[in-house]
């Protein structure tokens, strides 16, 4: 019986215990986003935002999660049942699923495997799917247009995103999303990072990013006064809540992928006394909220893409530039023999 | 007859050291499904349940849909699909590549430049073609 | 080991099962919704047989990609799902030799790997252990080196379904107004723009 224990029980207790030190904090991050989203906004429209519900509108998350979660359920008469509820599971699950993979510290990763960064892509890859389902089974003109819509455009943006993570692999030769951070490491500190010497392809991935979560500027598919909300017009309460958790979820995931790829993870700025008092994932968390904090500055800021000057943006200009990058990148390594081993 | 020894094998320590990696995923995979499940299903419970006429129509603006859901085919979506198989499996093929550009030097590397040059020649008859317009 | 065991017949029954539910669902929907299950399943096969590179693409670009386009296709196409279904029967027997032409062949194939004499020096050369070189550097040397001419010819093959899809799709519609941003952007803001300063209360 201890035998048992020891061989089968435990190991499989404790991959539970890391999942849910993963999951509870992401989902906390989830609905703190939230409000963190709509207190930028509002100081950048020269407003207070949320601050009734708790200090300084801090108990504002919990007080909206409540409320949808106890509202009807709505389903739609005519809607394909099970796939209606299965949409929102999906992007909530793929949501969650994807950070099994993401180092938040040296060696701090539930599983490190050796396809990492392609397993993200193929995450991210399957959002569509939510999407697309929820878009078709809401038996809605409006929610099955603003679905195809937004899949066809998180799917434009994929390959930009797919060219920019090959010439980053490029220089480091490796799948694993450790090997990449840990390629970053150097003596100069920050300016080490894949920022610097690949500037051109850390903008392209993160405008790409925006787009493949249908952020503004290119939320064209899920905006109020465009398309009543898009996809999920027909969803209501808890199934609504899962998309907008499963968005924002993965809105950190990408926040989460631009700093591995491109800000050096869990390193901090530079080596030295101060900054290597403060852990690796402190550094990783704020490397996010920065990364954040730029996606919400942008929805403040800029006005909305139509939707084929989104198409054209991702097919012929982030396209074709990050297919050059690519041949350039390599032509460069190798000519100059700095290709790793 | 040739049958695998390795599976029982002492020393075939590798493969399970690399399974191992993905049962954590597959275990997540499942709390993942379960949570959201939960989570539906407890809200479906709590909440009271009063179903209407109303508010189960599809929303148009406050009147009757006017026609059925089902738009006309749309023949752009269907290319945009296409071209998005073509480049993802371009970037598929870049992977390996990537990563074993050291091991392959320059002759893998020139090898990959014809691969792409044909694709863009590809690219380019799209673009002249005018299949990367308006969507 | 018998973890192994277990995730193996668990993927394997759900393929076929899934598979069996592509031919005989009524919605076309759910018939890819279901593809997309045993493809799901197939890349778990994949990453027992130690190939993860193999099951992270089977996943990015075979649910990704074609099952998307599938989905496009099957959701905007007006389909009556009771037509479609009438000859199932007349068609039966046809089915039924294409699949049995199908196992024929895959007896052939495998009886010839397990009988062949060399089959376990096969079987062994050409793929290192898992933890020296991965499974993606090891499909990296190969194909770009010794298998070059598939390669290419893969990238042919590409090249002639963008041009395949272009040739029967694309139609020019007339008449219709598109932004040229070049031609925006090249405008002189001298011809097209006045300012004039006006009183305030009055117009102008």
């Amino acid at each position: 019986m201890a035998e048992f224990w020891t061989a089968y029980l435990w190991p499989l207790l404790w991959i539970v215990i890391k999942i849910l030190a993963i999951v509870v904090p992401l989902l906390l991050a989830v609905a703190y986003l939230t409000l963190a989203e709509r207190k930028v906004l509002s100081a950048m429209q020269m407003r207070r935002g949320p601050n009734v519900v708790g200090p300084f509108g801090l108990l504002q998350p919990i007080a909206d999660g409540m409320k949808l979660f106890f509202k009807e359920t709505i389903i739609p008469s005519g809607a394909n049942r099970g796939v209606f509820i299965l949409a929102p599971m999906l992007t909530f699950s793929l949501a969650l699923i994807a950070w099994a993979v993401i180092p938040v510290g040296a060696g701090l990763v539930l599983s490190d495997l050796n396809v990492g960064i392609l397993y993200l892509f193929a995450i991210s890859s399957l959002g569509v799917y939510g999407v697309l389902m929820a878009g078709w089974a809401s038996n809605s003109k409006y929610a099955f247009l603003g679905g195809l819509r937004s899949a066809a455009q998180m799917v434009s943006y994929e390959v930009s995103m797919g060219f920019v993570i090959i010439t980053v692999l490029l220089v480091v030769g490796s799948l694993n999303l450790s090997d990449i951070v840990m390629a970053q490491k150097g003596s100069f500190g920050m300016f080490n990072w894949f920022w610097l010497p690949l500037l051109p392809m850390a903008v392209i991935f993160f405008i790409s990013t925006l787009a493949e979560t249908n952020r503004h500027p290119f939320d064209l598919p899920e905006a109020e006064a465009e398309l009543v909300s898009g996809y999920n017009v027909e969803y209501s309460a808890m199934t609504f809540a899962l998309f907008f958790l499963g968005e924002y979820a993965n809105m950190i995931l990408m926040s989460a992928m631009t700093s591995i790829l491109f800000l050096g993870g869990w390193l901090p700025p530079f080596d030295i006394a101060p900054f290597t008092w403060i852990p690796g994932p402190i550094w990783f968390a704020l490397k996010i909220a920065f990364c954040l904090f730029i996606f919400i500055w942008v929805r403040g800021t800029f006005p909305r893409y139509r939707y084929d000057q989104l198409m054209r943006l991702g097919w012929k200009v982030f396209l074709p530039i990050s297919l050059a990058a690519v041949v350039i990148v390599a032509g460069f390594l190798v000519t100059f023999d700095l290709v790793p081993a | 007859m040739a049958i695998d020894t390795r599976s029982t094998d002492l020393e075939w320590d590798p493969m399970n050291a690399l399974l191992a990696q993905y049962l954590p995923i597959l275990i997540f995979i499942g709390i993942a499904v379960g949570l959201a499940g939960i989570i539906l299903t407890a809200s479906f419970i709590v909440a009271r349940q009063y179903p209407d006429m109303e508010k189960l129509s599809q929303y148009e603006c406050g009147f009757e849909p006017f026609e059925d859901a089902r738009t006309k085919f749309d023949v752009r979506f269907y290319l945009v699909a296409i071209l998005f198989i073509i480049f993802d499996l371009e970037v598929a093929f870049l992977f390996p590549w990537a990563v074993s550009l050291g091991q392959i030097g320059i002759f893998g590397f020139w090898s990959m430049v014809v691969f792409l040059g044909v694709l863009t020649v590809g690219f380019v008859y799209e673009w002249k073609k005018g299949a990367l317009e308006w969507e | 080991m018998i973890l192994q065991a277990i995730a193996f017949w668990v993927f394997a029954s759900i393929t076929v099962a899934a598979a069996v539910m592509v031919i005989s669902a009524k919605n076309p929907v759910h018939s890819v919704l279901f593809l997309i299950l045993a493809f799901f399943n197939a890349a778990g096969l994949f990453v027992l047989l130690g190939a993860e590179f193999l099951a992270m693409i089977l996943i990015v670009v075979y649910v990704g990609a074609v099952a998307v386009l599938f989905l496009f296709v099957v959701m905007m196409l007006d389909i009556n799902f009771a037509e479609l279904r009438q000859g199932f029967l007349q068609y039966l027997p046809i089915g039924l030799l294409v699949g049995l032409v199908l196992l024929v062949e895959l007896a052939v194939v495998v009886g010839g790997w397990v009988i062949s004499t060399d089959a376990t020096a096969r079987a062994t050369a050409k793929m290192p252990a898992v933890d020296q070189v991965p499974n993606t550097d090891a499909l990296g040397q190969l194909i770009f080196t010794h298998y070059l001419y598939l390669f290419q010819g893969a990238g042919l093959v590409l090249l002639v379904a963008m041009i395949g899809a272009i040739v029967l799709t694309h139609r020019s519609r007339p008449g219709v107004r598109k932004q040229n941003i070049s031609d925006q952007l090249a405008r002189d803001p001298k011809e097209t723009i006045e300012i004039r300063k006006v009183q305030s209360g009055s117009g102008i």
